[in-house]
């Protein structure tokens, strides 16, 4: 997916960034932006934070689908190759049993399923992130090179259709950003 | 969350039964199910002894396998430190301190160990060397000590953890978890043993040349399938009745419904571990089971389980909806519930009727009498106590758990 979509919002600007100091800060932050109907935007954080994505207002991620249709595709792939070699393309007696001995073929089809299941969970998970994605306008910015240490930041992509440079930009001061940042596009 | 939830201990009042709540009523209403379940087994085992026992056996090891995956389910959580479940915990005490119940409605089977077990009759090694040869293992004695060892045991773990929990409702004292911690890992390999060789000898011995090494194994998986099922219709049960409605939330729920799930698919990777290697090693002495299994009216059961016990359950418990809405929970509970007791009478029914499915009425009577009991006394206990253990160190910590 992140091959086919554009990933990064067109124009002037990439967006705004804000820096918060607590998590406790960013998670009402989180929950105003929300309530104001932005819908392009995300929030960073160097540890996981409990309930953000309830604050964030994000929806369940569609992963779970994506392993369960990669794992019944691997179950059936898994089976019908089993039976296509041994009772199809190259039958043998094997052990004295029918050709087509299905509960021989239950550890090989489980084992397909759990693998396309994983990989589904691994890639898909890439893809619905957007990733691999080897530059962000965001690192252009210093202060958040402490998003992986000690800071707390909400961006918001000029894209969303609220967004606005400077009315956007006093919405998250008025918030208690630390500091309000409007990032350009490359 | 965090900790920011505002629970921070239960009044007494809030976790035990007002007088008055018809629940009250279970007991006395139980109790006369089994006075007259027992009656028809009386009358209509006169008649026809053998099915009485083997239907007794039936009931008898479906409600035991309920008090053992009790007994696991909290022996587990102590030796893990878990803190979600202490908000259930009491429920499983409350199941697995019906083992000395158990113990007593064992009885009965030592009156028909002729009927049920062909290796002891008298003179039946005598021209089987097979059996000469287990005879050390397989004989009356021995096999009464065991049963004597099992039910000593299982009900000095249950007593220890029962009266243990119990106390600290009154003294608050916090060593009294660290004791039963230290403990639990011991007992979890004591029950395993015990439970092996249980299922052996009330199970697996009905086909005494037959033996399979993953047999107790087996046996624990539908315990423990079986004992969170019945959790499964029994908390949100309560929850219905306005007991604990607002301390066991769908969090709770949740996690009961991922146990159930995740043991219905190890109950499926034992129970068709243990058919494939015989399948395929295909030795007469090990697929004589399987083969009684897969002819006439029980193939039909065979094929039952396989959908009933793991394929259905499997897809419907999969998602997150259906694990936290109390009755979609309830509705999978009670499937299992009755999948666990088809599995038990589809390994031990086919030595009666090897020539296919036969229901008696005696398998009603056998199962409303033990379960009546079990319920009745279960019911009549958790009358007197608290719903939770009200002062464990770690209730806090559950009533604000939540599912990252």
């Amino acid at each position: 997916m992140g091959l086919l979509v554009n990933r990064l919002p067109p124009g002037p600007y990439y967006g705004i960034l804000a820096e918060f100091a607590t998590p406790a800060d960013l998670y009402h932050a989180c929950e105003h932006v929300r309530d104001a109907g932005f819908t392009r935007w995300d929030a960073h954080t160097p540890f996981p934070v409990h309930g953000l994505e309830q604050a964030m207002g994000l929806p369940r991620s569609p992963l779970p689908w994506i392993v369960l249709g990669m794992g019944l595709t691997g179950a059936a792939l898994g089976f019908i190759l089993q039976w296509w070699v041994h009772a199809a393309a190259y039958p043998l007696v094997i052990s004295g049993k029918p050709y087509f001995s299905w509960p021989a073929f239950i550890p090989i089809t489980f084992e397909v399923s759990v693998l396309f299941a994983a990989l589904g969970a691994v890639f898909g998970m890439l893809a619905l992130n957007r990733l691999p994605m080897h530059h962000h306008p965001l690192f252009r910015s210093k202060v958040f090179e402490q998003v992986t240490d000690n800071a707390f930041f909400i961006s918001i992509e000029s894209w969303d259709p609220r967004f606005d440079p400077s009315a956007t930009g006093q919405l998250l001061e008025s918030l208690g950003a630390r500091s309000v940042e409007l990032m350009e596009s490359e | 969350m965090t900790t920011a939830h505002g629970h921070s201990a239960l009044r007494p009042e809030q976790a035990t039964i007002p007088a008055g709540h018809p629940w009250n009523r279970v007991p006395v209403i139980s109790a006369g199910c089994a006075l007259a379940g027992v009656a028809a087994c009386a009358i209509l085992g006169a008649a026809n002894p053998k099915q009485f026992f083997f239907s007794w056996l039936v009931s008898f090891m479906f409600f035991l396998s309920l008090a053992l995956g009790a007994l696991f389910f909290v022996l587990i959580q102590y030796a893990s430190q878990g803190g979600w479940g202490i908000v259930l915990r009491r429920i499983g005490e409350t199941a697995f301190a019906m083992l000395p119940v158990m113990a007593v409605l064992f009885l009965p089977l030592l009156l028909g160990l002729h009927e049920l077990y062909s290796w002891t009759v008298p003179g039946a090694a005598e021209h089987d060397a097979l059996l000469r040869w287990k005879a050390p293992y397989l004989n009356v004695p021995f096999f009464l000590i065991r049963a004597a060892l099992y039910f000593t045991i299982w009900c000095v773990i249950a007593l220890l953890y029962y009266r243990g929990s119990r106390a600290q409702d009154v003294t608050g004292d916090p060593g009294i978890s660290a004791r039963l911690r230290r403990f639990a890992g011991p007992a979890i390999i004591v029950l395993a043993v015990t439970q092996t060789f249980a299922s052996i000898d009330w199970i697996m011995s009905l086909t005494p040349h037959w033996y399979s090494t993953i047999f107790g194994v087996y046996f624990f998986a539908g315990s423990f399938v079986g004992f969170i099922a019945l959790l499964s219709i029994v908390a949100p049960a309560m929850r219905r009745a306005g007991l604990l409605d607002t301390v066991i939330t769908a969090e709770h729920l949740h996690d009961v419904g991922k146990l159930l799930f995740g043991f219905t698919a190890f109950w499926a990777y034992i129970a068709f571990s243990q058919f494939f290697l015989i399948w395929y090693a295909n030795l007469p002495e090990e697929t004589i089971w399987y083969k009684a299994r897969l002819e006439g009216s029980w193939t039909t059961i065979s094929i039952l389980l396989m959908a009933g016990h793991f394929g259905i359950p499997f897809f419907y418990l999969m998602g997150r909806t259906v694990k936290r809405r109390d009755w979609a929970l309830a509705v999978g509970g009670a499937w299992l519930l009755v999948m666990h007791f088809v599995d038990l009478y589809w390994q031990v029914m086919p030595t009666l009727h090897p020539e296919g499915v036969r229901p008696s009425a005696l398998d009603v009577a056998a199962f409303v009498s033990i379960g009546g009991c079990f319920v009745a006394a279960a019911t009549w206990l958790i009358r007197r106590q608290a719903l939770v253990p009200l002062r464990d160190p770690r209730l806090a910590e559950s009533l604000a758990f939540e599912n990252a």
